[in-house]
């Protein structure tokens, strides 16, 4: 008898609950795990500086993040997906189709992504060149395509230390990957010249040759990576010939385990990134529903506290923690501030 | 009639074939297989032994350092015209000055302290003195300020947190040699550090924040704690002992005590015994399918991650409560029904407290089980950062909350190497609470339990 009217009751009291659940009071942020360190030191400081409750963020990736925003409208839908990539169409298709039609796209910043080895290891060179002739699936020898046979780094440029080939990629699911298939290897296939032989060998069809580009050797040489930067920093301990991909941020607060390399001869900073010399980078973004905004208390002063000189300028916590701070600030502040709307 | 009397057998010189005294070779074949089967077994215990000692030693070394913190004691001058631009000690003006403009106080408290007590280091930059507080020391103060403007104006005396790069050099974990290659810490900021913990100025010592406060961000690993996933893992336990156990209990006594026995129970019983094997991965996919998109409940919170882990958890609990109902012997319940007793007061009267300390142990192992668990909750967005409290319940299983496991997930992730060590003494709280649990079990269990 006791146990069922205590069921009864724990049943009520939930339903009771449930049903007095009251609007959302503070702002909730999926997406990217590159973009979350950033938007979790943007939601201390906030909750710390205003009378607003904490965000809750989320990781997940960007697309699992644009995925949950393009969900609908509605306190049951999170109010910001982070993204370490542009929105694409079809996500803001999706969107519309689900009601969700006014975004408000915000650029807060830059963030490089770094090849780094064991601290105590051999120092790296590299150019997106060496990068795709080391990793690439086939590579072309005078117009003609074959597969990769290179085993040591200084197969591919004598230069480089003679050391077993082994990289840490970011696996699909990651946005860092789009960024590495795109500016390091489709760069280094047209440095290469490999590039016009995949074409001519694909019948003249250049987005076959891209994808010849982008395809990574399956010999073991290099290795995708779909955890986190902690794994990869794993591997290369437990492995020290290995070379990771890694973003900025986290090589910066990993200096004392980590050597970077140099791409083209630039060594990675907040500062060569901003310049734009350091070729290896890619704006973050996060996107805002605009229809929440006067709905869930906070929304927009988040935005605007995010994009604010203190937070997200040249001396803020972000650029301290790795963020390449936006060049055109002021632009993004006065957009949030407009609430502009993506077309 | 013969009259021959039988020979004495002469006592032979060795030992017959089958005497029990020696043994023969087939015998010794059969002791040597015993020997050798009880060797195997010392071996595997010795080698799980050896497993868990070298788990819990390597937890406990890494994740000890958690539960000390250092903290340096420097007189800071709450300048007013920093903290409070416009002069009219108004709480609601001085909210304007961000947390980050009170940098330059700690920055100017340390150097003044440097001077005043003639420590010299050369080399020390302004960058080192910067980060060698931690940005929660900042906050810290404000919020101080803003609670009483009194201050404003004073010196105050607080601990401030130093940064955990210090804090590691305390603990052994960044050294001198790393330091130099570490972009977050410098050798002067080690200096630093010896020459005010000469001066008394720095200690470590335990960190009760390591239980009590919210989750941190990135840049401050030595303010994150383990508050909001303690409160978020009662208040799913909570929820899981309030609905399995009366549901598990109610559906045991069912299927035990008074169903028919037919293929309809038959599949039940074989379904359950299916559930309890079922990947609990599969139980979060199904949460996040039936109560955050179909029934609207919203993410991150504890009652979502509750419901989950009832689901999860009721196999266990059946399976254990019916083993518990089918111990009770059966004279028991003939001698209700001979008395007279109607079936349901001999199960509530007779049967039911008879099993009830295996019930409790079931249901302990299972919630020990649930509150481990982390797949699940993976799905229905416990992963979050999380740093406001939730209200008490009922109203509070409805805000967002983390999870113990789920935390230590987090913090595993995570770049800064100081939150390795949170993770290791996050494991460290999470075992303990399984001991605790497991504890009560065997002593309920050896508290009220009968033997026939």
């Amino acid at each position: 008898m006791k146990s069922v009217k205590l069921a009864v009751s724990a049943i009520a009291i939930i339903a009771a609950s449930a049903s007095v659940a009251s609007a959302r009071d503070q702002v909730q942020v999926s997406g990217s795990s590159t973009v979350l360190p950033y938007a979790t030191i943007v939601a201390e400081a906030f909750a710390e500086n205003t009378d607003f409750a904490a965000p809750v963020v989320e990781g997940g990736g960007s697309s699992a993040g644009l995925k949950q925003f393009c969900e609908g409208v509605g306190e049951n839908t999170i109010d910001v997906a982070n993204a370490s990539r542009k929105i694409k169409d079809a996500e803001i298709e999706t969107c519309k189709a689900n009601g969700v039609a006014n975004i408000v796209e915000v650029q807060f910043g830059y963030d490089g992504i770094v090849f780094a080895s064991d601290a105590a290891g051999a120092d790296f060179v590299l150019t997106p060149k060496d990068v795709f002739l080391a990793l690439a699936k086939d590579v072309a020898t005078d117009g003609a395509v074959s597969a990769n046979a290179a085993t040591k780094w200084s197969d591919v440029n004598p230069e480089l230390p003679d050391q077993d080939i082994l990289v840490f990629v970011p696996g699909t699911k990651h946005g860092t990957r789009e960024v590495f298939e795109e500016k390091v290897l489709i760069a280094g296939c047209e440095e290469a010249g490999a590039m016009e032989a995949f074409a001519a060998a694909n019948g003249g069809d250049e987005d076959a040759a891209e994808d010849a580009c982008k395809a990574l050797r399956t010999d073991g040489k290099s290795v995708d990576i779909d955890g986190d930067y902690t794994e990869t920093l794993a591997r290369i301990d437990s492995n020290k010939n290995g070379v990771g991909v890694f973003g900025l941020s986290f090589y910066e607060n990993n200096t004392d385990k980590l050597k970077v390399a140099t791409i083209n001869g630039v060594t990675p900073s907040v500062d060569s990134v901003a310049s734009g010399e350091y070729p290896v980078s890619r704006p973050l973004y996060f996107y805002v529903k605009k229809d929440h905004i006067g709905v869930i208390p906070g929304l927009k002063e988040y935005a605007e506290f995010f994009v604010s000189d203190e937070i997200a300028g040249t001396d803020g916590p972000l650029a301290a923690y790795g963020l390449v701070p936006d060049p055109q600030l002021a632009d993004v502040q006065k957009n949030v501030a407009d609430e502009a709307v993506m077309q | 009639m013969t009259d021959t009397t039988p020979d004495l057998v002469p006592a032979p010189a060795t030992p017959a074939q089958n005497s029990l005294l020696v043994a023969d070779a087939r015998t010794r074949r059969r002791n040597a297989a015993e020997t050798r089967f009880r060797a195997y077994g010392i071996i595997a215990i010795g080698l799980a032994i050896a497993a868990l000692v070298w788990l819990l030693s390597t937890i406990i070394a890494d994740g000890a350092g958690a539960f000390r913190q250092t903290y340096a004691t420097i007189p800071v001058t709450l300048d007013a015209a920093v903290v409070d631009p416009k002069g009219n000690r108004d709480p609601e003006e001085m909210k304007k000055v961000l947390t980050l403009s009170y940098d330059k106080l700690l920055i100017t408290g340390m150097q003044d302290y440097l001077a005043q007590e003639g420590i010299q280091i050369a080399g020390l930059s302004d960058q080192d003195v910067k980060g060698f507080l931690s940005d929660q020391a900042k906050a810290n103060l404000r919020d101080a300020v803003l609670a009483d403007p009194a201050l404003v104006g004073e010196v105050v005396t607080v601990p401030a947190l130093t940064s955990s790069r210090i804090d590691g050099y305390f603990k052994g974990r960044v050294t001198a040699e790393q330091a130099a290659r570490d972009s977050k810490t410098s050798p002067e900021q080690l200096q630093l550090a010896d020459a005010l913990h000469a001066n008394g100025a720095l200690e470590t010592r335990f960190n009760s924040d390591f239980i009590t406060n919210a989750d941190a961000s990135e840049t401050r690993p030595e303010a994150a704690g383990l508050g909001v996933a303690i409160l978020g893992s009662a208040y799913m336990m909570l929820i899981v002992l309030v609905l399995a156990l009366p549901i598990g209990v109610a559906a045991s006594i069912y299927l035990e005590e008074f169903a028919p026995k037919n293929r309809l129970t038959d599949l039940i019983e074989v379904n359950i015994a299916n559930l309890a094997a079922v990947p609990s991965i599969v139980y979060g996919i199904l949460g996040l399918a039936a109560f955050i998109n179909f029934m609207g409940l919203p993410r991150s919170a504890p009652i979502v991650g509750g419901l989950v882990l009832t689901l999860m958890t009721l196999p266990t609990i059946i399976i254990a409560t019916r083993a518990a109902l089918k111990a009770v012997p059966p004279s028991i319940r003939d001698a209700a029904l001979g008395v007279g007793a109607s079936r349901m007061q001999t199960v509530f009267h007779h049967v039911l407290p008879l099993a009830m300390p295996g019930i409790l142990t079931g249901t302990i192992i299972g919630l020990a089980h649930a509150l481990g668990e982390t797949a699940p909750l993976l799905l229905i967005g416990m992963v979050a950062f999380v740093q406001d409290y939730p209200d008490a319940p009922p109203a509070g299983l409805m805000d967002p909350t983390s999870a113990l496991p789920v935390q230590i997930y987090n913090w595993t992730r995570r770049a800064d190497p100081a939150f390795f060590e949170r993770a290791a003494g996050a494991i460290i709280v999470l075992l303990v609470f399984l001991l605790i649990m497991n504890l009560a079990a065997i002593w309920l269990r050896r508290r009220f339990e009968r033997r026939w």
